[in-house]
């Protein structure tokens, strides 16, 4: 355990700075246009595509780039053996439960059993032990092979309860909601803190499946089948509130290398908290049979420098951070969350303090 | 009752004309069968015939997926259509094809082979009973689960939603099974689990009566073969899980057909409410295809150590402690459905309380062999196979106990590993220890011991070379049940499906015996395993009369 913490002290000592730049933008807005005076600029060309968001081949707005993926890093590699590289304390915390508590254990009872059953063949075949034994109780031994499994039982569970408690934790008023719906067969993320706006995921098509003129996938998007036309963007090193819900079948909103997994029930909001240490882009796919194309509606969560992030949401119809004023956007321009979502936004007063603002 | 069973002679006695070897007529025999060995025979074959057709599905599945992109699918389901198929209509047959494999290894394979042929075959036999408690009922039983398999085959030709067929999985979790799946095949396919559970509910009641009633003089409940126990304890679990399961799949129906709205949110209802019901039934349905497993592997593993059982009365209730448990422990089919803390961490430790009762199986087996003078015949062999790989798949089953670790492997091939290594490997490997075992005993006729041994160890590289790289994938996150995946997964998905080679080739090994045993096999004496054989069975011929224990044994 304490080799863990330490092997997280130096992530958090990196992300400490972006973490100071995530208060930032929460409690005051202009300051943020004054970190980064290139989105300023480029706000006026956001209010002008605001009716018709221009779509680029590559996926990028004014003031956002996709990020390109690191290879191997937030998705699955050749002959892989290992889950992915974790992404969250607690898949780091799960992932070290598995490798360092139940497989080692799960090997050595395994091969336990193997090495019984080799030495029964070599032992006790016929050739080797003529004359069988009449033994059919042992009370000592049949006592001890109950309670030693329920002893590495009670192991395994303290360690397995202590990770739920963890995942179950609720995230802190001020985390950052974002709801995934999923839908026959593609993902749309509702930002309910940031304007209500709707983000439609789809898988991206091939070159030679799209054409002339349409959007393809590219090294920049990710591998094929994991690569999605608009991602689902988070910010890093920031508690996150993902909610699933769905609007046909049930789907399940799953990532891999964050150690997350959450089904998308229609007529249920479900709820976990989050949070990504690292900026980076992380890919999962649909982890319930939805129909058809169930194989073919994947997930890119593209997690930013909250600064980013703030940009990215600029970039969005509709898209602005908590507290920034109503002005700032036209008030059409906003769609009002689905009802299903408890819109946080709207629950609070209309923020005038600071303070208020960051519990957003 | 106490008159017959002081002097059954007595009721034969003028009753010459249906001495033991009289048997009725071709039709009248294997149509309209009242004779628990004839049903079981039935059964097997039925079981056979299905598990060819289950097991040349998984053949398609692992053909498609032997390579990234769509290779085969849109040709299959252009074939079955008679005309061009879209993609989507390929995708939705990816869905059939799964759905099918499911549903025929657990209804139309796994449980008529094991309950209904060896249930059928050997419990009357090892209790000293002449027939079942309901011999008539047995025929329906038989004859519903064919019709249910029709039924199943058939819905695979009208339309299912976006293409032909039930594409559901084998869950037919709502609403992709109610609103997600327009056209009849679901509804057929809904049927089809009605007929098949209805059978196997008259089965368990047949067999619970006949286990109370039927045993012979001497023969109490604590001198039961372990089969007949682990029966014993499958019917019960039948009797309670099946109800429930027809009860969910009713709704279903009155969902798709009567305006019901139970699983419908939109309308007040609860798509995972059907999740409940559905594996309230779904698990203790696996502890019903494990259980008779354990059984028959107690037996062989008994007869060729030459030793009795090791702590008998453990093992027996071991199985009523599975039993039991495995009503209570449903909901870790359903980590991720966002239950709340608490019931994921009971569920997580409810679980993991059966690696108990199922530890104390492994060891009592190794112990019954420890010390004893083993013979290493074609059934032992694949009982040790199925004693190692069901703990490989039982500890896999302690890590996905864990809730907040089903987060990553949570509808994983991690899963799809594990319930391999416990029904493919444990459930599959029992079966054919148990045909090993008894085929003799049915047939009057040995199978090819060397053949036997090579089907074992062909069919042991096979399934672990198929099985043992998806718990990488698994690991790498690889989701089940899609046609499609991401070129990482491509190396060791070109493993599992070339292992798939391996198995088939082991299987025509296994027809080959079948072959070699009728036409050319040595005739079987009654007690052909010798000393180490002490159950009832062994003390008739082989075949057994058409009407056996006319007198009744009695057990010291």
């Amino acid at each position: 355990m304490n080799m863990l913490k330490s092997m997280f002290l130096p992530l958090v000592l990196v992300l400490a700075p972006t973490a100071a730049l995530a208060a930032v933008p929460v409690t005051a807005t202009p300051s943020v246009n004054a970190a980064a005076p290139a989105i300023a600029d480029a706000a006026p060309a956001k209010t002008a595509d605001a009716a018709a968001p221009a779509k680029s081949m590559d996926g990028s707005l004014p003031g956002y780039t996709p990020m390109k993926p690191t290879e191997g890093v937030g998705m699955p590699v050749q002959k892989q053996i290992d889950f992915q590289e974790q992404f969250s304390d607690n898949g780091e915390y799960a992932k070290w439960i598995n490798n360092a508590i139940l497989l080692p254990l799960i090997v050595a009872i395994s091969f336990f059993v193997l090495g019984l059953l080799f030495w029964i063949v070599v032992r006790f075949r016929k050739a080797a032990n003529p004359t069988p034994s009449k033994t059919t109780h042992n009370t000592f031994i049949e006592v001890v092979w109950t309670l030693v499994p329920v002893l590495i039982l009670l192991g395994i569970a303290y360690p397995s309860l202590d990770l739920l408690a963890k995942q179950f934790k609720p995230a802190p008023a001020s985390a950052v909601t974002i709801k995934a719906t999923g839908y026959q067969w593609y993902w749309g993320y509702t930002y309910p803190d940031h304007g209500g706006f709707e983000v439609v995921s789809n898988m991206l098509k091939e070159e030679d499946e799209v054409g002339k003129g349409e959007r393809f996938r590219t090294d920049n998007d990710g591998p094929a089948q994991l690569a999605v036309d608009n991602r689902m963007v988070v910010p890093a090193g920031v508690p996150l509130r993902i909610q699933t819900t769905a609007s046909d079948v049930i789907h399940a909103f799953a990532v891999p290398s964050l150690w997350f997994k959450l089904d998308a029930v229609p007529g249920r909001l479900n709820e976990k908290s989050l949070t990504i240490t690292k900026p980076g882009v992380y890919y999962g796919q649909c982890s319930e049979l939805c129909g058809a194309r169930h194989g073919f509606m994947p997930i890119t969560v593209e997690a930013l420098p909250p600064a980013k992030f703030a940009a990215w949401v600029k970039a969005q119809s509709g898209g602005k951070m908590p507290g920034e004023e109503v002005a700032a956007v036209p008030a059409d321009a906003s769609p009002a969350p689905a009802p299903a979502t408890p819109a946080p936004v709207a629950a609070t007063p209309a923020t005038t303090a600071p303070a208020a603002a960051a519990k957003n | 009752m106490t008159t017959i069973a002081a002097n059954p002679a007595d009721f034969h006695g003028a009753d010459h004309a249906h001495d033991a070897d009289h048997k009725p007529a071709f039709f009248a025999r294997w149509f309209m069968s009242t004779n628990h060995k004839d049903i079981g025979t039935l059964y097997l074959i039925f079981a056979i015939f299905a598990g060819i057709i289950g097991g040349g599905i998984s053949g398609l599945m692992r053909w498609e997926l032997a390579e990234p992109g769509i290779q085969h699918l849109t040709s299959w389901a252009s074939m079955m259509k008679g005309s061009g198929a879209t993609l989507d209509e390929a995708y939705h047959m990816w869905n059939v094809l799964i759905t099918a494999h499911g549903l025929i290894m657990v209804f139309f394979m796994v449980m008529p082979a094991i309950i209904g042929g060896f249930g059928n075959w050997f419990v009357p036999l090892m209790i000293g009973a002449p027939d079942m408690a309901f011999p008539r009922m047995n025929n329906v039983s038989f004859w519903l689960t064919v019709v249910a398999f029709i039924m199943l085959l058939g819905s695979s030709f009208v339309p299912g939603g976006t293409g032909l067929g039930a594409g559901t999985g084998w869950t037919v979790y709502a609403p992709l099974s109610t609103s997600g799946s327009v056209g009849p095949a679901v509804d057929m396919a809904i049927f089809s689990l009605h007929l098949a559970g209805a059978a196997s509910i008259l089965g368990a009641v047949n067999f619970i009566t006949t286990i109370f009633n039927m045993r012979a003089p001497g023969m109490t409940l604590h001198k039961m073969p372990l089969f007949v126990w682990s029966v014993l304890v499958t019917a019960f679990l039948l009797l309670l899980a099946l109800p429930v399961l027809a009860a969910a799949i009713t709704m279903l129906l009155v969902d798709r057909n009567f305006g019901g709205a139970f699983f419908d949110a939109a309308a007040g209802g609860d798509p995972v409410l059907y999740q409940h019901l559905f594996w309230f039934f779904g698990h203790p349905e696996v502890y019903i295809m494990i259980l008779p497993g354990f059984g028959i592997i107690s037996q062989i593993v008994s007869t060729f150590s030459r030793k009795p059982v090791f702590g008998y009365l453990g093992m027996a209730y071991a199985m009523v402690a599975i039993g039991v448990v495995g009503f209570v422990v449903w909901a870790h089919h359903m980590f991720t459905t966002g239950m709340s803390v608490d019931m994921k961490m009971y569920f997580t430790a409810a679980t993991m309380v059966i690696a108990v009762p199922t530890g104390i199986k492994i060891f009592s087996w190794i112990a019954t062999m420890w010390g004893g003078s083993v013979s290493f015949k074609t059934p032992m062999v694949w009982a040790m196979g199925f004693i190692f790989m069901f703990t490989v798949g039982g500890v896999t089953g302690v890590v996905l106990a864990n809730g907040g670790l089903d987060d990553a492997l949570h509808d994983t091939y991690y899963v799809v590993a594990h319930f391999h290594y416990v029904l493919s490997l444990g459930a599959v490997f029992s079966l054919f220890a148990g045909f090993y075992y008894w085929f003799g005993k049915m047939s009057g006729r040995h199978l090819n011991e060397a053949l036997g041994h090579l089907h074992f160890w062909l069919f042991f590289v096979g399934v672990n070379g198929v099985f043992f790289p998806m718990h990488f994938l698994g690991n790498a996150g690889m989701p089940r049940r899609i046609p499609d995946y991401p070129a990482a997964f491509a190396y060791w998905n070109e493993i599992v499906s070339y292992s798939y080679l391996v198995i088939l080739v082991s299987v025509g090994v296994f027809f080959v015996n079948l072959i070699y045993a009728f036409a050319a096999g040595r005739k079987a004496e009654g007690n052909y395993w010798g000393e180490g054989a002490t159950t009832l069975e062994w003390t008739l011929s082989s075949p057994p009369p058409f009407h056996q224990f006319e007198t009744l044994p009695v057990i010291k």
